[in-house]
């Protein structure tokens, strides 16, 4: 085990951070907290994608003159990088949806906390 | 040159008509509700052309913008997606062609429009997931349908939005852990390419990431397609929604998944670490054998017959979960045919919800009485048909999947299973023939005759009826279906 | 059926199913006109009778023809076949529809009765499917048919819509479903081990393909999938509460139709899927012999000690569904050929007491026997008629029954089973015990002097057919061959099944034929 959190510090960090987000999502009453909660959650795992991009010693992946291009290691890996801008989009397109339909909500029982709501409906 | 674009038109379509909406409502009122049913209309057309030919030429492989896979995305077409799209595009064009009326009363008429463009995008999303060839774009897909059901099932009541909201939790946490799962594959494999994965997959084997990554993958696609005890979001948002978007979303939302679960589960993870090292095929199974006592006991407890179908959803997905956790190729072309069969009968069955609604008749059982017969009799028609073909009597279409499950349990001399499936049938005919008890043979505690205040539409009984008549269609064709489209797409078990 | 015989390509058998379907479509729409109506029953049971007669001079020769539709699962087609027994049966199930039809017309209009359209039109689809599974050639034809049999008669169990009627039909549903499904289990079971479904007569499992264990369990499977509509102890109690129907569907459906569909069912599982050799090696025989001769006698003391009529009826009924049971299980040449005719001679008797039933309940609303004392004097031709049946099933010659009962003894004592010689005995002596006191009430005590009795007979549309069906029991008890040649089929079906004729009928023609 010696030098497992040394070596997956990042990793574990980013999984803490999930955990978070996800006892957010699960467990708060508040809605707006479950959407706060959704947005760590999401960003840890844009953590984890580009975490798994990364190279020790690597460079940004652009082209550099004095790298040849076939030299692949001395490059980090582009692709996680890109699939995260669509993740990101996703992502706020999800908390949009959530906050609208949270005004509905709103509108309707003046309240976004879970038990208030449910006591309101079961009238 | 149609055939050689085919993987990408149905997706390009509906999202493109989808973009048109504004423009069409400024047109004219009914332009929205017109575009979009011939939209699916043509999409199923397409589906159609695409069977006839990817059965004959072979399966048609798409790169996106012409990057070349695995670095480009690639769409797929081969039979079994072309005929899910066309399941698609059809079921959802005789939805659409139903719901001018109920949009308009659940969500207001100033709010067409974007219902239409919504559920269009539902559309291409779900015809997305079934014809990607790419694990990520995958994910993508699945929000861009999730997103849209959002919003679909979130129109009309405070209620609805209230469900929506909670579904939208629990969906986005399915869908991220799906998306977990691909970040390890993709870690571990360098790759998001199905066809790529798979390969290098199958030389690697599973390592403790890639086993992590099949959990992650499997709990995602299982939230999304309301595996057992990952179902609790179903029955409160098909309930709470108007009844139209249930119908558009509830036949074909769930099953999508379990067309990507089928996919990924027995064509990119390594097949034999998966039944051996992991046992994954038997916790699927178990989850489905389960999650089929349960729906069914479920339905029975409920007065409010749309939850009562949510509930028979949850049961019906069971025998999807236990046709792919046998992992024969009975239990394959069962789980399979499934997916079609359940997906016409449940959209027939809340299309039925939405008549009634449309009439304002109240949804809970207790209040049917035999009066609705004489009032709706192709409705209460279409019911029963749908009905008896939910209890799995022949030859209406849910007796074959049972036929091909049951098969399959043989095979596997899975005797539980038999039991479960017959046990399953027995309670789906308790709780309908408790409907249809109250509808045909109750008091007739209507008024007297003439005093009806609008009759049904005829597109509407039209549509119900349609959907009703296809389930004996695919009763008597399911051989056709399975020899020429599943049977040629089975996984080498 | 069995490769050997001649299998040639027709449509009748798929015209005679579809004959009562599309005459369906024409009840409904002259619902408003009911003498129309009503004429199309009869146009359509007319036809399907005679589509059916057509069928007897290939059965004659035992010959099957038959027609394949599509197929339905893999491997597996939608196939029709007449074959003698199939023809046997559908000669039955289609001749007494008409009788039936004309006295439902009685029935049901001097009773008043609400909804005749949906009836006469359950009805009709009732019989298509009782022809289907007469004659379906695989396991999957007939199950199909089956469950249709089940949905059909459904709304005809419930027709009255009180809570008693609807009461009853969740129970016939729910036992009739649950039958289906194990028959369901059953088949797909078959079709994994043997890769086969067709029937074939002498039985096409083959010796191995099964456990000794797994079959009897897959016996047992098929045995509560049939047995339950032939109404086999413990598998019973949905037909007498099925009575709460109208009298003519408790005439041609629960004594006619549905139940005989169970006892075909019995029939074609053992003679054409398991086999009677393979029977008899496994013990099989022996199980099913068991279950009915307590089914035999049980029924017969319950139906002692009722005092409705048409329960007493039901009881009697189990019981004698039962005698066919027998006759399957016991496996013997005699004890078949006992059986099939069996088949046909208890349908046309216990219609005639059905018929009397219903017309002792329209005319003078008595449903319970202690209330007939007296009757039979003003009814004498309904109450003679019932002595015909009584006398029928007690076994007395020259009634038709008599025939059945003395082949089935025969058989009995053919195949070293001589407890059931004394079973048949015993529940002939019971059926005496419960038929005979209602003649005798009827005739020979004088009336209570609170009955209010109508004058005269009930309506001719019901006193016509149960005297014709009281007539064709004495006929055929004295010319088994004629006016239809319910005999030789049987003889044809033996032949098939057995590969043998009875020791009798080999030695010398026992001289009952013409």
């Amino acid at each position: 085990m010696n030098g497992f959190f040394e070596d997956y510090s990042a990793y574990i960090m980013c999984f803490l951070l999930l955990t978070v987000g996800l006892y957010g999502m699960l467990l708060k009453r508040n809605y707006v907290k479950k959407v706060i909660g959704m947005t760590i959650f999401q960003a840890a795992i844009i953590l984890f994608f580009i975490l798994t991009a990364y190279k020790e010693g690597g460079t940004v992946p652009v082209k550099d003159p004095t790298l040849p291009l076939d030299q692949a290691d001395a490059y980090i890996n582009p692709l996680p990088h890109a699939l995260m801008l669509t993740a990101i989009v996703v992502g706020v397109a999800t908390v949009g949806v959530a906050l609208s339909l949270l005004i509905r909500v709103y509108g309707a029982y003046g309240s976004l906390d879970e038990d208030k709501i449910q006591q309101e409906a079961s009238k | 040159m149609i055939g050689e674009h085919l993987p990408a038109l149905p997706i390009l379509l509906y999202l493109f008509l989808a973009l048109l909406m504004p423009l069409a409502a400024k047109l004219g009122r009914g332009l929205p509700w017109a575009i979009s049913w011939l939209g699916s209309l043509a999409v199923a057309a397409l589906g159609a052309w695409g069977l006839w030919h990817t059965s004959t030429e072979g399966p048609i492989r798409y790169a996106m913008g012409s990057w070349a896979p695995p670095v480009g995305i690639e769409l797929v077409a081969d039979p079994l997606s072309c005929f899910f799209t066309f399941a698609i595009g059809a079921v959802s064009a005789f939805v659409l062609l139903h719901s001018r009326e109920s949009v308009e009363r659940d969500c207001g008429a100033s709010n067409t429009m974007t219902y239409y463009a919504s559920a269009l995008l539902l559309l291409a999303g779900f015809s997305g997931i079934v014809g990607t060839g790419d694990l990520f774009n995958l994910y993508v897909f699945l929000e861009i349908s999730a997103l849209a059901g959002y919003a679909v099932l979130g129109c009309g009541s405070a209620k609805a939005s209230l469900s929506s909201f909670r579904y939208l939790i629990i969906g986005t946490i399915g869908a991220s852990f799906y998306l977990i799962g691909v970040g390890l594959l993709l870690a571990k494999t360098g790759s998001l390419n199905m066809a790529d994965v798979t390969a290098i997959l199958h030389l690697e084997g599973l390592s403790p990431a890639t086993t992590l990554a099949v959990v992650f993958i499997l709990v995602g696609l299982g939230i999304k397609m309301a595996l057992m005890p990952l179902h609790y979001w179903l029955p409160d948002v098909y309930t709470n929604a108007p009844a139209t978007s249930t119908a558009l979303v509830a036949p074909l939302g769930t099953k999508v998944a379990a067309y990507a679960l089928l996919r990924i589960g027995y064509e990119v993870l390594p097949y034999e670490a998966l039944a051996l090292d992991l046992r994954v095929f038997d916790v699927v199974l178990a989850l489905g054998a389960v999650g089929i006592i349960w729906g069914s006991v479920m339905a029975i407890a409920q007065d409010n017959i749309k939850r009562m179908l949510a509930y028979s959803s949850v049961a019906q997905i069971g025998y999807i979960a236990v046709g792919f956790g046998l992992a024969t190729p009975y239990g394959y072309i069962g789980a399979v045919l499934h997916v079609i069969n359940h997906a016409v009968m449940k959209a027939c069955l809340f299309l039925v919800t939405a008549n009634l609604e449309h009439r304002g008749e109240g949804v809970s059982i207790k209040g049917l009485n035999a009066s609705l017969r004489r009032k709706m009799p192709v409705t209460c028609a279409c019911f029963a048909m749908a009905a008896i073909s939910m209890i799995g009597l022949p030859p209406m279409a849910g007796f074959f999947s049972k036929w091909y499950l049951l098969l399959g349990s043989y095979e596997q001399g899975s005797w539980i299973l038999v039991v479960v499936i017959v046990v399953s049938s027995l309670l789906n005919a308790v709780y309908f023939f408790r409907v249809l008890e109250r509808l045909y043979l109750g008091k007739d505690e209507g008024e007297a005759e003439g005093a009806s205040p609008s009759r049904l539409p005829t597109v509407m009984s039209f549509s119900t009826l349609v959907l009703a008549l296809s389930l004996l269609a695919l009763g008597f064709g399911n051989v056709f279906i399975v020899s020429k489209f599943i049977s040629p797409m089975l996984p080498g078990f | 059926m069995t490769t050997d015989v001649v299998s040639q390509i027709s449509t009748v058998p798929l015209l005679a199913i579809l004959v009562s379907m599309t005459a369906i479509p024409a009840i409904l729409l002259s619902s408003r006109k009911p003498n129309l109506r009503e004429s199309w029953s009869f146009l359509a049971a007319g036809l399907k009778f005679a589509l059916v007669l057509s069928l007897v001079p290939g059965a004659l020769r035992g010959e099957s023809v038959g027609i394949t539709l599509l197929e339905i699962a893999p491997g597996i087609s939608l196939r029709l076949v007449a074959d003698p027994l199939g023809v046997l049966f559908a000669l039955v199930a289609s001749g007494l529809w008409i009788v039936t039809t004309a006295y439902a017309l009685g029935y049901m209009r001097g009773h008043h009765e609400k909804k005749q359209t949906r009836f006469f039109a359950s009805f009709a689809l009732s019989l298509s499917a009782t022809l289907g599974i007469a004659f379906s050639d695989n396991l999957i034809t007939f199950l199909i048919f089956y469950e249709l049999l089940t949905l059909a008669t459904y709304p005809l169990v419930v027709h009255k819509e009180s809570p008693e009627a609807l009461r009853s039909g969740r129970m016939y549903l729910g036992y009739a479903l649950t039958a289906g499904l194990l028959f369901l289990a059953a088949a797909v079971w078959v079709n994994v081990r043997v890769g086969d479904v067709s029937f074939a007569a002498g039985g096409f499992i083959p010796e191995g393909a099964f456990g000794e264990g797994e079959l009897k369990l897959l016996f047992g499977l098929f045995m509560v999938g049939v047995g339950v509509k032939a109404g086999v102890m413990p598998l019973h109690s949905w037909l007498p509460a099925a009575m709460v129907a109208p009298t003519p569907v408790s005439s041609l459906l629960h004594a006619v139709a549905v139940v005989k569909s169970g006892a075909f069912g019995v029939l074609r599982v053992t003679g054409f899927v398991f086999g009677p050799e393979m029977m008899r090696e496994h013990g099989l025989d022996v199980l099913l012999a068991l279950f009915a001769g307590a089914t035999i006698l049980l029924a017969s003391l319950i139906a002692l000690r009722q005092d409705n009529l048409k329960k007493r009826l039901a009881y009697s009924t189990i019981g004698h569904l039962s005698y066919i049971v027998m006759g399957a299980a016991l496996a013997s040449p005699a004890a078949l050929t006992g059986s099939l005719m069996h088949l046909s001679a208890h349908a046309v008797m216990k219609i005639t007491l059905f018929f009397c039933a219903g017309a002792i309940i329209v005319h003078s609303h008595k449903t319970e026997i202690s209330q007939l004392d007296g009757l039979g004097r003003r009814m004498p031709w309904t109450f003679g008629a019932f002595a015909i049946g009584a006398l029928g099933l007690a076994g007395i010659p020259p009634v038709y029954g008599f025939l059945s009962k003395w082949w089935l003894s025969m058989g009995s004592l053919d195949s070293g089973y001589s407890l059931a010689l004394g079973v048949f005995l015993v529940s002939g002596l019971l059926n005496a015990g419960y038929f005979f006191p209602i003649v005798i009430r009827g005739f020979f005590r004088p009336p209570a002097p609170d009955a209010h009795f109508p004058k005269g007979e009930a309506s001719p549309w019901m006193v016509a057919p149960l005297c014709i069906t009281a007539t064709l029991a004495v006929v055929f008890g004295i010319f088994p061959d004629f006016p239809l040649p319910f005999f030789e089929i049987a003889k044809q079906v033996v032949e098939s099944v057995m590969g043998e004729l009875p020791q009798a009928l080999n030695a010398k023609d026992i001289g009952l034929a013409p």
